[in-house]
This record gives structure tokens, C-alpha cells and sequence, in this order.
């Protein structure tokens, strides 16, 4: 790359030459107009049929994983429900993947890929079990992978659930790269994929959403196969929105249609994701509303110019939760289900003893994932970084939660309530943000039927929310 | 007693990418305000001081130059302390399966 210009301003200018390359992917073919894409024929001719990723996942072990009742928790909970409420409770014991987390489904189909189209190398950027997931299975198949990460403040401390992130990285032979806080990681990543020629293993690709399908395909028919029907309610830790589509496609792949589809997420309203003084003041790093929610109203923010991953299509219900119920969750899978797990995959299961507690009990409710545990990745680990980071942690109503000042731990199983998001608002909030990063001034029929699939929404409800921005609909 | 570090030693590197004031637009003050720094671990490739520009060889045999800060860096993130606040989690909710559930009249709702 002698020559090149590699400042910032050069090299953002390149992005979209450079994630051709490193996608392999020409998303213009899909493109149906300035907002509007073909997004099922991009998942039908870009990714991999159910079975084909099956056996992908099958030769790195991915996948499989066990479908565990939890009964002790299901009897806490109806001891807070009243009479004839409390459905049963199952979690998909994701942790049991290859580096202990779902994401090994998003990473052995990138990563096939990439080897499958000649790339000699992956790089992903990710701070999350991801990038553990990435090198993992680059390891499998003996692929170079390079893990861009960010984790420090402008102090150095880093986010202790990063740097374990980070340290099982390069347990699995990967190049970590540490950055302090911002969204100019970005830049770094567009060299290295420069100057490398590695393939992007992005989260956001149609490869790595359609590896999550196979998690929904599993949670229908392992419940089929136990209790002879579908799952009532499936829940689903939301952040970037891949873990929601994937697992909603794979659902209605395997025809449970009636699940109704609920993401949760932590709520860190209030706290600046690229801000060096917030970064240290969140106790999670992922599964947040500072993802969930711009990823949900305007996907189109990731690393590749069409994102696979589009939650609005497929949410039923949208809720948040206090990062004090999650630990209180967390501290209860090990202490009545003898399960140890990381805090942030148990958002789920926080939003799960909350619905299931208004929901009949002959009615079952899957929390679809859990994550692996350690130092750094753990309730003591991450309350104490708060304390020390001027966090104040204590017992009471979750209620009095704020994010960044105050971390409430439940003192009652039934003081855990789901705090439910209006969808509507999220649905408007995608229009506007697709008027405006469109220019927009005029739909035809084609861009309404987009917002209309985009959303899920009826088309009164979109020519409204475009009649309200000034927006001319055709048609 | 600045000791010469081997060739060959696993070390840290440090890099500033963009300096404070250079960065993107959409960032707050707060981050605009300090420089995007980047640390990237390897062998060191000659013998060399703390604080010299060198260049390491990393896990997959790329090359970075930067600044030498740190020889066999520890990982330093540990499980913390025992939190008060979760001790009594699990005796709370074990006293709470102790108790008898509320029942619809007579109904034999499995007493799970």
C-alpha cells in the first residue's frame, strides 16, 4: 500500500473500496432505490441454506446446545405470581459453544467463508465475546485473526469485562489490538483490513446473522421435541440486533410463528458510548440500550454498508432492565440452578422471570442464550470496578437505578419488573432516521413497502409517520 | 537502572493514532479532549529500552512499531471483592422456595 494517503480523512473516504474487498460482497445488486433494498434476497443469495450452516457449525462442534428447565427459578418465581401464573422457564445453555458463547454461531459461518473465498485472514472489530468467537474458530481453521478492541479510558483502566474478552483472544492465538475509547476504532480497523487483505469478519454480514439461525431452529425443536409444541415467548438479549434476527428467522424457519419475540436490554439511558468519561462508568459492555437502541432505529450504522441485522422487523415487544436485576438474575442461576454464567447474557433471563411471572403456568418462556464466565466477566468483578469507578451499589427498589451513578441490586425476587419500550416510537424514530440520512423527499411505492417491512408496520402507520416529517408518499 | 530489554522479549507498544484535537467530529468534548491510543503486544525484534520506538513481532507474525512500554505485561483483572450486596441472594431465595405458593381454589397446580 506504498503511497497511500493514510489519514483519517483518506482513509474513511476509501471505506466503501475497502469493505468490498473485505466483504466480498456488492450490496449495490440489492440496492431497490436510494432507502429501499432487496434484504431476503441478500440473506437468500449471499448466505448459506439452514443446512448447509448446520454443517459448517457441526465440524468446528457449534451449536447444540443444551436446552435446560429452570425449575428451581420457575418455583421462585411463582412464589411471587399470583395463583395459576408463572410459565416454565428454559434457557439455552449457549456458554456450551466453543469459546463459550452464541456468537460462536455468527463466527464459524464468517470464518468458513473467508477461508471458503481464499482470504488468509479475519479481523473483526469487537469488544464483546465476538472477537473470542472469531479467533476461536480462525484457530479450527487455521486462519490468522486479529481482534480490534476498545477498552481503556484515557487513564488506561480498562473495562475489566474487555480486557477478559481480550486475554481469551489471544488465548485462541489471536493479534489483539487495545484502544482507548471512540469511534474511530473504525479507522484503525479500514487500515488493517488495508493493509492485510483479510476478510471482515463483521458481525453485521449476512453470513454471521444467518449463523444465528440455526440457535432459533434449535430452540423451537428441542421444545417441540420435550413438550410437543412451540415455545410460548422467546427472549432475547438485544444490543447490535443480530441475536434478534437471527433467532427470530430461525423460529420461523422452524415454523414457530407464534413465538412472540421479545428483546431486552440493559438500560444505560443517559450514558455517551464514545464518551472517555462514561466508558468506565457502565458495568456492562454490551447488551445495553446504547446499542439496542440506534442499532434497532437506523442499523445502518455498523461496518458494512447493508446491515443483516435489522431487530425492527422482527421484535414483538422491546424491553429494558436495571443492571442491578441482572446481577440479582445472575446470583440466582447460581444459586438455585448451580449455573455460573456471565451477567450481560443474563439480561434475557432478567426479562424472562419478569414475564413469566404475569404469563400462565402451562405456558413456557426460553431465555435463548447464556455466556461464559470469569475474572473480569462476573458480577464481583464488575460491581467492584463500579465502586471503585465512584458507582454507588446497593440493596433496594430497582427502580431508584441510574445508569452510571447508582447500581441497585433487587432486595425481592418480585421487585423485578420489565420496564416495556413503545415500539411505535422506535418504529418513527427509524423513518425520521431514514428520511434524513436518505434526503428523501418523496416515497414511491417501493420505499413504502421497504418502511413498511423495516418497521413491521402497517402502511397507515408509516404514511403518517412520513405525512408528519413532511414527506411526500406516491402512490 | 533502565535495563536493556532482549530481543525477542514479549512486550507492549503504544501508539497515539489521533492526537487530542484531531478527532472525529462526532465524538464528545470530553473525548475529543484526549488523544485515540492504540497498544498492541509482540516479540521485540532487537534489544531495546522502555520508552524507545521499536518494532514487535506479533502473535501472527505482522510487524508494529511503537513505543516500548511494558516487558511481559500481566493480565490484571481478577474476580474483585465479595459483594455484601449478593452474599444473601441465594439463602434470601432459598427461604422464599420454603414457603408455600399461592393456589387457585383447590386446583392442583404441580407444586413446582
Amino acid at each position: 500500500m506504498a503511497g497511500r494517503d493514510i489519514s483519517y480523512e483518506a482513509v474513511m473516504a476509501r471505506r466503501s473500496e475497502i469493505m468490498k474487498r473485505a466483504v466480498g460482497i456488492d450490496y449495490s445488486r440489492f440496492a431497490q432505490g436510494p432507502l429501499a433494498f432487496d434484504y431476503e434476497r441478500m440473506m437468500a443469495e449471499v448466505g448459506y441454506s439452514l443446512d448447509e450452516i448446520r454443517t459448517i457449525q457441526e465440524a468446528n462442534s457449534v451449536g447444540h446446545t443444551p436446552l435446560i428447565e429452570l425449575k428451581n427459578v420457575t418455583a421462585a418465581v411463582r412464589r411471587t405470581a399470583p395463583a395459576g401464573k408463572g410459565a416454565r422457564i428454559f434457557v439455552k445453555d449457549e456458554a456450551a459453544n466453543p469459546s463459550g458463547s452464541f456468537k460462536a454461531r455468527r463466527a464459524s459461518v464468517s470464518v468458513y467463508h473467508a477461508q471458503a473465498s481464499g482470504y488468509k485472514g479475519v479481523i473483526s472489530a469487537t469488544s464483546g465475546n465476538y472477537g473470542a468467537a472469531v479467533a476461536a474458530i480462525a484457530a479450527m481453521r487455521r486462519l490468522a485473526a486479529i481482534i480490534v478492541q476498545e477498552v481503556f479510558d484515557s487513564r488506561g483502566l480498562g473495562q475489566p469485562e474487555i480486557v477478559e474478552k481480550g486475554r481469551a483472544c489471544e488465548a485462541y492465538g489471536a493479534e489483539v489490538l487495545q484502544l482507548t475509547v471512540g469511534p474511530e476504532l473504525f479507522y484503525v480497523f479500514l487500515l488493517l483490513l488495508e493493509e492485510t487483505g483479510f476478510f471482515n469478519a463483521s458481525l453485521y454480514t449476512p453470513f454471521s446473522i444467518a449463523g444465528i439461525e440455526t440457535l432459533g431452529v434449535e430452540v423451537a425443536e428441542d421444545m417441540q421435541d420435550r413438550e410437543g409444541r412451540n415455545p410460548d415467548l422467546v427472549v432475547i438479549t438485544h444490543a447490535g440486533g443480530g441475536n434478534v434476527t437471527g433467532t427470530a428467522r430461525g423460529l420461523r424457519a422452524a415454523g414457530a410463528r407464534d413465538a412472540v419475540v421479545v428483546g431486552a436490554s440493559v438500560d444505560l439511558s443517559g450514558l455517551h458510548m464514545a464518551s472517555d468519561v462514561d466508558f468506565n462508568r457502565k458495568s456492562f459492555t454490551t447488551g445495553h440500550t446504547g446499542f439496542g437502541v440506534p442499532f434497532a432505529t437506523w442499523p445502518d450504522r455498523a461496518d458494512v454498508p447493508r446491515n443483516a441485522a435489522r431487530p425492527l422487523r422482527y421484535l414483538h415487544r422491546y424491553v429494558t432492565m436495571t443492571q442491578g436485576e441482572v446481577f440479582y438474575v445472575t446470583e440466582m442461576l447460581a444459586q438455585l440452578e448451580g449455573l455460573e454464567r456471565g451477567p450481560a447474557g443474563n439480561t434475557s433471563l432478567a426479562a424472562a422471570v419478569a414475564l413469566a411471572r404475569g404469563m400462565d403456568e402451562d405456558q413456557t418462556v426460553v431465555v435463548q442464550e447464556t455466556e461464559y464466565t470469569g475474572a473480569g466477566k462476573h458480577p464481583t468483578a464488575q460491581l467492584t470496578f463500579a465502586r471503585q469507578n465512584g458507582v454507588e451499589v446497593r440493596r433496594g427498589d430497582p427502580r431508584e437505578n441510574v445508569p452510571g451513578k447508582r447500581i441497585v441490586i433487587p432486595e425481592t425476587l418480585d421487585q423485578i419488573r420489565a420496564q416495556e419500550v413503545d415500539l411505535d416510537r422506535l418504529r418513527r424514530s427509524y423513518i425520521r432516521n431514514a428520511i434524513e440520512n436518505t434526503g428523501l423527499k418523496r416515497v414511491d411505492p417501493t420505499e413504502l413497502q421497504f418502511l413498511m417491512d423495516e418497521t413491521n408496520a402497517p402502511k397507515d402507520f408509516v404514511v403518517k409517520a412520513l405525512t408528519d416529517l413532511g414527506v411526500a408518499v406516491a402512490g | 537502572m533502565e535495563e536493556t530489554v532482549k530481543k525477542g522479549s514479549w512486550v507492549q507498544v503504544h501508539r497515539v493514532i489521533l492526537p487530542a484535537g484531531k478527532r472525529a467530529p462526532q465524538v464528545p468534548e470530553e473525548t475529543q479532549r484526549v488523544p485515540l491510543e492504540l497498544w498492541a503486544k509482540g516479540f521485540l525484534q532487537r534489544d531495546a529500552h522502555l520508552g524507545e520506538e521499536v518494532t514487535v513481532r506479533t502473535v501472527i507474525g505482522r510487524e508494529i512499531t511503537g513505543t516500548l512500554v511494558a516487558v511481559n505485561p500481566p493480565y490484571r483483572h481478577t474476580f474483585g471483592a465479595p459483594v455484601p450486596e449478593l452474599l444473601t441472594i441465594g439463602q434470601e431465595l432459598r427461604e422464599l422456595l420454603a414457603q408455600p405458593r399461592a393456589r387457585r381454589g383447590g386446583a392442583a397446580g404441580g407444586d413446582a
